[in-house]
């Protein structure tokens, strides 16, 4: 039958419901702030969100998408290849693409539709592509739609890569290799060093999935290529504006002047309708900030540091190194959705990952900070687990 | 090249330790329906073939791939 297949999660919808909780979909009923809110009832500190420098609620992006809507209406109503291409959505490409100091950039309605759209688009049939085995569904979607061979390495290990770079013989020097900056359900950065080292040896093209790491790595922000050091050695760049700029949309820069010819192949761009003028000028905006004030990333370390270092010294098996998201990993999936349910009730929200969202069989409680949380916000969400500690909620503690 | 039986014989003898239903494994015995294995399992399971074979496996061909003789099958193609 057809809908056979849904009754796995029909099932495991109704027993969430039995137990009145509803982890995923969990409707904000108001935004009191960056980092607070109403979320089914309950005023919380939000601690799931990507706001990484809360810019989401920042006064001067508020404005800019005002003065925008009330300039250019609501939406464009059409294509970037028809009539939905605003002189906001070129701006923003020239702005985006300064940003990266390349010269070529796309600016996609979402996140999912950048990096859907160029992995689908820039190896095809006979081609061959190389990803990381933990990459975003986004890619897998991408990858799977292009036609293209492809090859999955083990999870941020560039001996693998290089195993099968060297298994390809001389179609390694044609390969598409994707990686990520930081993986976003653990929160750990890839060794983009060695994946680049690879290539050089190698050869091929590497795109870098930025979407968690601009805003957040690197001297200016780029990313983790930057931080790397290893920006000359990434053909393409694609992140979003739904993380760190609190927006929504996606990007893809490159030095390649054929960007501008791939522009016109990729579907996920063109047939789709061009973000609204509002919502690209409040990620003018916040990309402006994002280069003027380096101290918003300095606060946002401060702030993963403190809830890393904190949730490790009460034990709770947190990933190797501190990072803007925090996992807590758990073995059990009942275990995990009422740790979820009472942070929920102790005031802070956070994420419920379950398989296969999350990278292995593991169950995740995903916090992830940001510039706008107080010292004393993070305080808060370390008391709220050291509440289910104590409550026998996490039992026993395991520290990695 | 290796006999497709040998190749079979090598996937059977490896997925003897996932085999927790103690299925007599044979080429029909189906990777998922039968063994019971998850998707990350499957995963695992063909980075151990390509360690062993020093073969990339791509992921197109794993729709296509139900039972332990369609995999030995695709091996063999693969490592000709």
């Amino acid at each position: 039958m057809l809908f056979d297949k849904f009754q796995a999660m029909a099932d495991f919808q109704a027993s969430l419901a039995e137990r009145e909780v509803a982890p995923f979909g969990a409707v904000t009923e108001e935004i009191l702030s960056a980092t607070e809110g109403v979320v089914q009832g309950h005023k919380v500190l939000l601690a799931g969100t990507n706001n990484y420098l809360g810019l989401s609620y920042d006064p001067r992006c508020i404005k800019a998408a005002r003065d925008a809507a009330q300039r250019w209406g609501t939406g464009t109503t059409g294509s970037r290849l028809a009539n939905g291409s605003f002189a906001e959505h070129q701006a923003l490409e020239t702005e985006i693409a300064g940003f990266y100091g390349v010269d070529h950039a796309i600016v996609f309605s979402t996140g999912y539709a950048a990096t859907m759209g160029m992995c689908s688009t820039l190896a095809g049939p006979g081609d061959v592509i190389l990803m990381d085995g933990d990459s975003h569904a986004s890619i897998y979607a991408g990858v799977k739609l292009s036609g293209a061979e492809v090859i999955r390495f083990k999870h941020s290990d560039p001996e693998d890569l290089a195993k099968r770079m060297r298994r390809l013989g001389d179609r390694a020097n044609q390969a598409l290799i994707i990686a990520e900056g930081i993986y976003s359900m653990l929160g750990d950065v890839a060794p983009l060093q060695e994946i680049a080292a690879v290539k050089r040896e190698y050869g091929g093209y590497l795109l870098v999935d930025e979407a968690h790491s601009m805003g957040v790595l690197g001297d200016s922000g780029r990313g983790a290529a930057q931080a790397a050091g290893v920006e000359a050695d990434v053909d393409f760049s694609v992140g979003t504006f739904s993380k760190s700029l609190g927006a929504i949309g996606g990007f893809c820069v490159s030095p390649h002047v054929e960007l501008e010819a791939i522009r016109f192949c990729i579907t996920a761009y063109i047939f789709t309708a061009s973000s609204s003028p509002s919502v690209i000028a409040s990620t003018r905006e916040s990309l402006r900030i994002i280069g003027q004030e380096p101290q918003l990333r300095e606060k946002l370390w401060d702030n993963a540091n403190h809830l890393y270092d904190g949730l490790k010294s009460l034990g709770l098996p947190v990933g190797p190194t501190a990072s803007p998201v925090v996992a807590v990993e758990m073995e059990d999936r009942s275990a995990t959705i009422d740790c979820w349910k009472a942070l929920m009730e102790a005031g802070v929200y956070v994420n419920l990952v379950v398989p296969p969202a999350s990278p292995s069989t593991s169950f995740l409680l995903r916090n992830s900070v940001s510039a706008a949380h107080s010292s004393e916000q993070i305080d808060m969400i370390i008391a709220a687990y050291a509440g289910i500690l104590e409550a026998g909620l996490i039992n026993p503690p395991q520290a990695t | 090249m290796t006999d497709y039986q040998e190749y079979l014989d090598f996937l059977c003898t490896a997925l003897e330790s996932q085999n927790k239903n103690k299925l007599t494994l044979s080429e029909a015995t189906t990777l998922v329906g039968d063994i019971g294995l998850s998707s990350l399992e499957v995963m695992e399971f063909i980075e151990k073939i390509e360690d062993h074979f020093d073969i990339s496996i791509p992921l197109n061909i794993l729709p296509d791939v139900n039972t332990i003789g369609e995999l030995a099958q695709k091996v063999r193609e693969l490592n000709f």
